[in-house]
Order: C-alpha cells, then structure tokens, then sequence
C-alpha cells in the first residue's frame, strides 16, 4: 500500500515491539545453569530440563535447569545458613536493598516486559504498562516497610525461611510480591516460578546478584509440580506463599497440616462484576474489558461473571458485543494487539473443553468475528448467555477469555447471585449511586471490591481472598504480617496430651442441691444433645462432680446452622456488641465468687488461682468488648485518584476448641475476641471440666445475646473437632489441643478452606504472643479492601 | 422551529464539505429531536474516574508506525480547521492563513509523499466574521471551507437578536459553517429548555451552513453536564459538536472528548443521525492529534474519520504535522522554521 491508500484505509497496521535485546540477553545466558542457589548459578544435579515456549509462536525459547530434590536441599539449606545474618541485617540495609532492587528493575524495565510477553503471551502493552511498574512499585513501596519493621512491627521478626511458589499468570509481578515483602520482614527465600515462564525471574535474579543481595537470601529453582512439592515437604521451609490453583492449594495445605509451616494461599476465583441500571453503562463496557480479557482472561480475580440488572441487560449485552468486535486478537509483542495466545496449549484445550461443557449445559456463546493468527495457542473472547447459575461456566474458574452473564432483578438477588460461589475473591460494583454501591459492598463475599472500576491493585492495598480463594493477604500492613511472627515467648512450651473421658473413681455424692443437667446451648435454647448420651465430669480426685450432654456431629450441625443465622449479631454495631460484652462480663462478675468455687471443685485450683483465671477471664471479655468499637480498618491513599477502604470484617462463623489448662480463661480468650468483632461462635470446651462452660450459659442469657451468637456443645474434642473442622460452613477454626487433633483439623479444614489456627500441640500462655487479645483480634477479622474512586 | 422537526423524513440530504477529491457518503443532515427530558436523564450516568481511566489506556492500546504514521497526520491535517481567533488579528494575517491552507506542505514534501494530484488541505479556515471576505476571496476555488465563529464568540452573552443576526451576516458574508457558543449558564443553572430555544434559532439561522455547537466544556465543571449539553446541542439540530473555544481555562481533553463520541454514539443509537465532532484548543502536537484520531476510530469509527463528521480546531498542529512528516520521508527531525508559518 502506498500513502494515499493507507489515508483511505486508515488502519492502524502492526506496531511491534522490537524483541532483539531479550533475543540478546537470551543468546547471552547459560541456562544449563539457571538455579540460583547459594549465590551461584548451578546446573541440574540430576542433569534434568525442560523447555519454555513463547506460546504465540510456539519456538522454544530456552532449555531451563530442572531442580532435583538435591537441589532444593541445597536451596533451602542456603536459605537457613543466610537467615541469621540477613535477619539481624539492619531494616536500613535491607530497605537499600529494595530501593536498589526497585530501581534497578526501573531502569531495565523494557527488557523484563519485553521478555515477559515472549515467555508468557500476554499483549506488551500490558507487561510493558501493568506488570513491570506494579513489581517496581512493590519493591520501592517495601523498602519503608524493612526500615520501619521494628517501630511498626514491634515484637515482631521474619518467619523464617520462605517457599515462595508463583503462576504463570503474572510471573514477574507475582515474584514482586511475594519477594518484596519477604525481604522487608528479614527471610529467606526459596522461589519457585512457574515452569511456563521462568525467564524474568532469572532475570530478577541476576539484579539481585547484581545489587549485593547476600548469597542465599534468594535463591530461585525451577521445575513443575513435583518440585514444587517437593518445595511444600521440606521439613527446612518456616512459611509456604502459594498463588496458583484452589486444588494445588488445597493439597498445600493438607500437606503441610501439623507441621506449624506459616501458610499463604492466593487461589482461583469467579469474581462477579455488577453493574445497576444507574451505573455508566459504557464506562462499564470498558471495565469489563480491562477485568475479563486482561491477560485473555487469566486472571484470579477476573470479573467472569457479568450479572446485569433485568432493566438494562439487553442494551448492555449489544454495548458488550459491540466492543468485543473492536478487540484485537493477535501477536502480543504488538502494540495494537489487546488479546493474546493463551500461555500453553494444554489452557486452550481446558478453555475449549469448559466452553463445550458450558455449551452443552444451556450455555449460548457468542464470539466477535476476528481473525486468528495460524499457529499459537489463541482463544477468541467468549460471551456466554442463557447461562444458570448451575452452568459449568457459572460456576467453574475457566481461567481463559470466557463472561458468563446472568442478569438479576434487585440489589438483594445481586448480592445473592455474586456470593453464590465456593470463591471469593474479588467483585466489581458499578452503579453512580454511592449509596447504593457503599451497601453492596459490605455484603459481597470477597477480599477486593473495585466500586466502578476493576483490576485495580496497589502494593499498599492488601490483596486476597475469602473462602476458596484461600487466606492471607498481599500487599500493605497485613501483606507483610504473613511474612512475620512473635518473637519466641520467653515461658517454656507444655506440650498438651490427648484428653480423654474421666472414669470416675466414686460416686456422686447427693448434696442438699437439687439435681441438675447441664445441655448443650444451640441457637439460643439449652438442648438436650442429639444422641441421648451423657459422660461424667470429674473432680481432680476423680470424684464424680455431675453429668454433661455428650454432643455428637448432629448437634455440631445444629450449632453450626444456629451460628450461620445470627445475622443479628454479625450485623450489630460494634457499640452495640461493646455493650452486650460490657454486660457479660458485668454478669459475670457478679457470679464470679461461685465460679471460683467450681473452678476449685472441677479442676483443683487454689482458691487463689481460680479466683484469678475468673477474674482474668471477666477482664479479658471487657477488654474485647471495649475493643468491640474500636479494632478498626484503614483508609489507603493509592497512588491514583481513589481511597481504598480497608475494612475489618468478621470472619463468619468460627469453630473453637478449647483446652483443659485453664478452662475458664482459655474458652473465654477466644470467644470474647471472635463475638467482639462480629462473629458467630461454635465452641467446644474442655470435656474434662465441662461444667464451667454448662454455668455459663445462664450468664450468656441473661447479658442479652442474640440467639445463635454463642453455641456451646460439650463432648470429646477428638469427636467433634473434625466435624467441625469439615464442616463446609465454618469459616473460622481455632484449636488448642494435643497435636494430634491439630494435625487431623489442619488437614480437614483443607476441604473449604477455612481459615484455620491450632496450638500446634502446645498451651497456650493467654497474655503471651500468641494468646494475646490483640492476636486474636487479628483472627477475628478479614480485611476487605474497598477501592472507591472518586471525582466528578 | 423548524429545525427541531423530530420527523426524521423531512432531513435532506446535505453534501458537507470534503477536502480534496475524495467522495465520502453523503450524511443525512441531523433535523434534531423534540427536547427529551427522559433521555437527558438516561445519560446523566457518567463516571469521571472511569473515562478518564478509558482515555489514558486508550491512546496507549494503540500505535501508528510508519507510513501508517504518515498516512494518518496527512488525515489529521484534512481534519483541520485551520483556525486564527484572535484580538489582534488583521486581513493580512488572515490572508496568510489562507494561503498556508491552500499549500500546507512544502512542495518537496508532497513529492517525496507522493500525493500526486491529491490535494490535501485544511478542511476550513476558522475566523471572525470581520475577515470572511478576505478569507472567501483568497480561498475561492480552493476548496477549503470558511467557517465563521459567531454568536458573540467566546462568552455568547450578547443579546440572543444580536448573536442571530451576527449568525445571518456572517452566512451573507460567504461562510458555510458556523460556529456558534453556547451561554454556558444555561447549562449551569440546568436551563435545558432555554438552551435547546437558542441553538434550535441557530439552527434555523444557519439555513444550508453548518451549525458547529462550541460547549464550553472547560466551563461546565463535570463530565456529566458536557454529556447532558451535547445531548441537548444534538436534539436542537447541530451538525457538529465542538468541545471549546480555546479562551477557556481548560481546553479539549481526551476525557471530555470520550463523553462527546459516547453521547454522539447514543444520538445515532437512537435517531439514526450521524453528528459530527470538533475537538478545539491546545491541540498542538502531530502525537495529540494520532491520540484524538484513536479515540475517534475506537469510539465511533472508521466512517468518522472524514471532514464531514470530524474536525480539529488548530493552528500550531499543522507546523508539527509537516515537522513529522518531513521526519518520515528524511529520517531526520525537522526543525519548525524550515516550514512556512501560519
């Protein structure tokens, strides 16, 4: 064509990105030796590599060292050899690090976006514009956090030695942060990324080496899944980052269950995009694009479920249609390109295969007519219509370029639709009503609600997921909480022992009382347990002190139902709820002379120690409830025009198990904190001194508790831990008991992915690093970080 | 008023000015709608946070190398409005205008460009109504069109009489376009009636010239009222919508112009008429104007790429264009007094 054609064509023609110096820097490496371990650049131990493709021409790109089990011994021994010193760096040095890290990933910036679209397909615009600053972001954004660690973070220090195992979604801004803040906070690090795409973090790792990041700080090993399980074994690692799959994690955690490995788990997710009639309709056209054919679509908190109100859905699907006709599908180092190949073919036929499925389901998809190129693993962008909420691709992470659409009829069905999902990720609101958006918000299940905007993302703004999309959070205070622990009591450990019924060794002794029998307390109502039984409670000498209603899985299903309707509670205001506990303790203390009795009685206590568990337990429910109101999120200010809400939410519904060491106190040290901030409670006291939970519930009912707040179901924890730790509506567990029990629920609590904290065997000291009311406070909540965009 | 007719039928066809040879398809001329308050309401929705987002990925999702480049500036520079709109213009400055509308690239240039016989020009020259004659008699023949701002251009506070007669005189003077302000209070005081009464008599001033409705937009404080005075402009029987004068503080900005196109796309959704769009003021650079060309494409369309529907009010862009251009056929960066000025 020449000039004047091209004035009438008006086409934009091909604007590639010029690929020669990531060809230069991939001619120049020796990827026979691409483990960096140690400091140094080291082959395969047992000779093993595999080959990364550039899955829009599908060429191989570079023959990368697979890690044998060798290897990560040795990756994980460097870690722990380099952890004390790095530890006991200065936060000043390690924010050096960072900030040199940061700026020098600034300053070859070009390369890592350019090698990033050869290695994983996605369109240069948005490795070039996306990817790459956001993980300089995380690197210079951390640098405060590594020098500020002590006066924010005070008693506090690095978890340790850290198996980071990142995607292929977004290789280098993944790596960010997961490293970033694993640096900040003084650990060591084994990575692992993913075996699609392990070209920049090699890079990566030669700026570390470059800047004088110490040998064995980082060390990165490559491979599939077997070495990244082998990466999960290693009795060497302290914490475990995973993002990838909801079914990896789930075996992550079921692996690494009684090993006190700190987990974090950033999986799959179905996250809803909801537009109201009010909303602007093409801006929403817009961030349906930027949130379901981001990256074609491989994204965890993709928006892939368009849910649209009834007035406006026919419109809004031609406006839809209409924009997928302009996407342009193609070679992703061009400019003009907006979707790229998939990373590999075996994701074009999962895409393909869930398509058909959805296809035969119900499903009508519609697909803009464009053009693909011949070869590489493409996918045209789908828009599937007719879809129920039973449809596979309703349902089911696609992981590719594929909306669902469903339509609603009122805010309340929104709501209902957007949470009706084992995920719970992230979810767009857009509607030009705040009031109508700052009220959805709250009621979506999901870690990141973007109000009028999607994919938006922030190293200061944590980032992660409720339910299924697993726990823990990335990016900001709580981001770099994962990476950090107390600082090792000074006390010594009391292994706890599997407790068992008591036999008595002799009779009751009728007294001048009249006969009592302690039920269980479900929804509000004492109830005889399910299956009829009773077990013995003892006194210290093996007296027979009276009988408790041995609760089994029914009245754990009961109590669970009752907690999950407590939507009186949930919904409380935290003066409200401060008050409620104010007077729970109130009541409690004015009875708190007969509880000392029946501490002396049940567990043997001086009257001195028993009177000072009551009254540390009195004082321990007023501390959370004067936290009720006042344990509170923050307001971020990322850098772009948008305050980003970081709001405590409770947790849901919280199983608790507490032990035989001091009763009173330990039951109560983990429910005041859970119902202060919201929560609905399912506790298990200890059996053995079952009865100073049964004397409580007349203090629960008469403090003004709403039914369902409190459930108490006394019997053996070993019994009854497991239901609840398998129990799919139980959002929250905590744990003090032998580890046997704690081993078993961590493994269990793998099937919905509860967010689930065990003693690890051991007691737990109330007042110390793990015990403190602050500590489970922190449990109490999920953060849900709102962004609201603002400006008119 | 016979402008604001909502029959669309009595539309007649209205063959607007193509520079050079190129035949386009002729537009039916928008009649306008009755004020439809409904439909005003139906657009208040506009979220600046979003547009803004949408603007600033937009021109970066897209890239123009090579003689595509080339191609596209020369379109840029058939989209202009060659415009000077000051207090201290003379006949001679005018003039001179005129006669860098009628050569706007060096001889050499269009060699090396190889545009042959393809005349490519300024759509218009845009000028007081005091130097129509000077312009219409220096551009006779040329076919660069004449376009007169009016309506006590910036402010548009003069007498409603008096901004229709300055609209008529300046018909009689030879221009055919016309580009008229609107009092941006009305807008303010949410005045749609009124505002809707005054452009439907300017409609019916300009008889067969073409009405071109200057918003504002840098004085109506959100997105929301430039959506809402657009849909009004439209209703009322403009052929164009032009975003500023250029005396505003704040001139044509990717985002105001994103509402403009959407609220153009909606018009046309909804009547079947294709309005026509001015971006105007600060637009200074060949790289702004491959910008605004992009939104348009992506927002509106290829067909929107024609003189009839879209034209830049610029001055200075055309210096850069021929910059850029020079670039293209040396490989070597140009420097501006190597171009004649405007």
């Amino acid at each position: 064509m020449n000039i004047l054609e091209r004035y009438h064509a008006m086409e934009y023609g091909p604007a590639p990105e010029s690929r020669a110096e990531a060809d230069a820097w991939i001619a120049s490496r020796d990827f026979s030796r691409s483990l960096f371990i140690d400091g140094k650049w080291k082959t395969s131990s047992k000779a093993a590599s595999f080959l990364t493709r550039n899955p829009a021409t599908e060429e191989s790109l570079a023959n990368i060292s697979e890690a044998s089990e060798a290897d990560i011994d040795a990756a994980v021994g460097a870690a722990r050899r380099a952890l004390k010193k790095w530890r006991a760096t200065s936060g000043y040095d390690r924010a050096r690090l960072l900030y040199a890290i940061g700026r020098t990933m600034q300053r070859h910036a070009r390369l890592f976006a350019v090698l990033e679209t050869l290695d994983n397909g996605k369109p240069i615009r948005e490795s070039r514009d996306i990817d790459v600053p956001l993980a300089i972001r995380h690197f210079i954004h951390h640098a405060g956090w590594a020098q500020s660690l002590e006066r924010e973070f005070p008693g506090q220090h690095g978890v340790g030695v850290c198996s980071q195992i990142i995607p292929w979604n977004f290789p280098l801004l993944m790596l960010a942060w997961k490293v970033a803040p694993a640096l900040a906070a003084g650990c060591t690090i084994v990575l692992k990324p993913a075996e699609f795409t392990p070209l920049t973090a090699i890079l990566f790792a030669e700026i570390c080496e470059k800047v004088g990041v110490p040998r064995g700080v980082i060390n990165v090993v490559h491979g599939g899944p077997s070495t990244g399980a082998a990466i999960v074994d290693h009795p060497g690692v302290d914490k475990i980052a995973f993002t990838g799959s909801t079914e990896i994690g789930k075996s992550i955690r079921k692996a690494t269950a009684g090993t006190g490995k700190k987990l974090s788990l950033e999986l799959g997710g179905k996250s809803a995009f909801i537009v109201f009639e009010d909303a602007d309709l093409d801006s929403s056209v817009e961030g349906l694009v930027d949130g379901i054919w981001f990256n074609q679509g491989q994204v965890c908190c993709a928006g892939s479920r368009l849910l649209i109100q009834e007035s406006i859905a026919e419109s809004f699907i031609s406006k839809v249609k209409a924009r997928m006709a302009k996407l342009r599908v193609g070679n992703p180092l061009d400019k003009n390109t907006d979707i790229g190949p998939l990373v590999d073919k075996s994701q074009l036929q999962r895409v393909d295969k869930l398509v058909s499925e959805g296809q035969k389901q119900g499903a009508v998809c519609w697909s803009p007519e464009t053009s693909l190129p011949d070869s590489g693993s493409y996918h045209l962008p789908v828009l599937a219509t007719d879809v129920a909420p039973s449809n596979v691709l309703a349902q089911e992470e696609v992981f590719g370029p594929v909306l669902a659409v469903m339509s609603f009829r009122d805010q309340s069905e929104a709501v209902e639709l957007a949470n009706n999902t084992r995920y719970g990720l992230a979810a767009s609101v857009w509607s030009e009503n705040i009031n109508l958006a700052l009220h959805v918000a709250p009621q979506l299940k999901a870690g990141v609600v973007w109000i009028n905007g999607t994919n938006m993302f922030d190293a200061a703004c944590g980032f992660g997921g409720f339910r299924e999309s697993g726990f823990g959070r990335e990016g900001g205070r709580e981001g770099m909480r994962e990476y950090l622990q107390p600082l090792p009591d000074t006390g010594k450990r009391i292994k706890l022992k599997r407790s068992s019924l008591p036999i008595p060794s002799a009779a009751y002794s009728a007294s001048d009382l009249i006969d009592r029998t302690p039920k269980l307390f479900i929804g509000g109502n004492q109830v005889r347990p399910d299956g009829g039984y009773s077990f013995p409670v003892v006194g210290p000498k093996g007296k027979l002190i009276g009988e408790a209603g041995l609760g089994s899985r029914k009245d754990i299903r009961d109590a669970v139902s009752a907690a999950r309707a407590a939507s009186a509670w949930r919904n409380a205001t935290g003066y409200n709820r401060a008050q409620i506990l104010y007077f729970l303790a109130e009541n409690l203390a004015a009875r708190s002379k007969e509880f000392a009795d029946r501490l002396r009685t049940l567990v043997g206590s001086t009257g001195a120690a028993a009177k000072s568990e009551v009254d540390a337990a009195i004082e321990r429910i007023f501390a959370a409830a004067g936290m009720a109101d006042k344990y509170e999120g923050v307001v971020h200010q990322p850098p772009v025009r948008a305050v980003t809400l970081a709001q405590n939410e409770p947790v849901g519904v919280i199983g608790i198990v507490a032990p035989e060491e001091q009763p009173l106190l330990g039951l109560i040290a983990m429910l005041a904190p859970a119902l202060a901030m919201g929560n609905s409670v399912i506790a298990i006291p200890s059996a053995r001194h079952a009865l100073i939970a049964t004397d409580l519930y007349q203090v629960f009912e008469t403090s003004d508790l709403p039914p369902g707040a409190i459930n108490l179901v006394t019997g053996l924890a070993s019994d009854l831990a497991p239901v609840l730790a398998q129990h799919d509506d139980v959002d929250g567990l905590w744990v003090v008991a032998d580890e046997g029990i704690c081993r078993l629920v961590e493994g269990e609590a793998a099937g919905n992915l509860k967010r689930v904290w065990t003693s690890n065997g051991y007691a737990v000291d109330w007042d110390g690093s793990h015990g403190s009311l602050e500590r489970f406070l922190q449990r109490s909540v999920e953060i849900k970080n709102v962004w609201v965009p603002y400006g008119d | 008023m016979s402008a604001s007719t909502s029959n669309p039928t009595s539309a007649k066809v209205h063959t607007l000015p193509v520079a050079g040879a190129q035949a386009t398809n002729s537009l039916l001329r928008n009649p306008g709608t009755k004020l439809d308050l409904g439909w005003l309401e139906e657009v208040r929705n506009v979220n600046r946070s979003a547009l803004e987002k949408r603007a600033a990925t937009l021109v970066k999702r897209r890239s123009i190398k090579g003689e595509n480049q080339a191609a596209w500036l020369l379109r840029a520079l058939s989209l202009m409005d060659l415009t000077t709109l000051n207090s201290n213009d003379t006949d001679e400055r005018v003039r001179r205008l005129c006669a860098k509308a009628i050569n706007p690239l060096r001889r050499d240039l269009v060699e090396k460009l190889k545009l042959a016989d393809m005349q490519i020009r300024p759509a218009a020259v845009c000028v007081y109504h005091p130097f129509l004659s000077v312009a219409s008699n220096t551009l006779e023949g040329s076919g660069v069109h004449i376009a007169a701002v009016s309506t006590a251009f910036p402010h548009g506070l003069a007498p409603l009489s008096t901004r229709l007669d300055e609209i008529r005189a300046s018909v009689g003077a030879g221009a055919d376009e016309i580009d008229v302000v609107i009092r941006r209070g009305l807008v303010l005081g949410a005045h749609w009636q009124e505002l809707y009464e005054e452009v439907s008599q300017f409609r019916e001033a300009c008889g067969d010239a073409h009405l071109k409705v200057i918003l504002g937009t840098g004085d109506l404080a959100s997105l929301r009222n430039v959506m809402i005075a657009s849909m009004v402009a439209m209703m009322a029987g403009a052929d164009f919508i032009k975003t500023s004068t250029g005396k505003e503080s704040v001139n044509a900005t990717l985002p105001v112009g994103l509402v403009m196109c959407r609220a153009i796309r909606n018009y046309e959704e909804r009547t079947g008429f294709k309005i026509g769009f001015k971006p105007a003021g600060g637009i200074s650079t060949a790289k702004a104007a491959l910008e605004w060309l992009i939104l348009i494409k992506e927002e509106l369309g290829r067909r929107w790429l024609e003189p009839d529907l879209f034209r830049f009010g610029a001055s200075s862009l055309l210096n850069d264009i021929e910059r850029q251009l020079e670039h293209h056929v040396t490989g070597h960066y140009s420097a501006s007094y190597r171009h004649a000025i405007v």
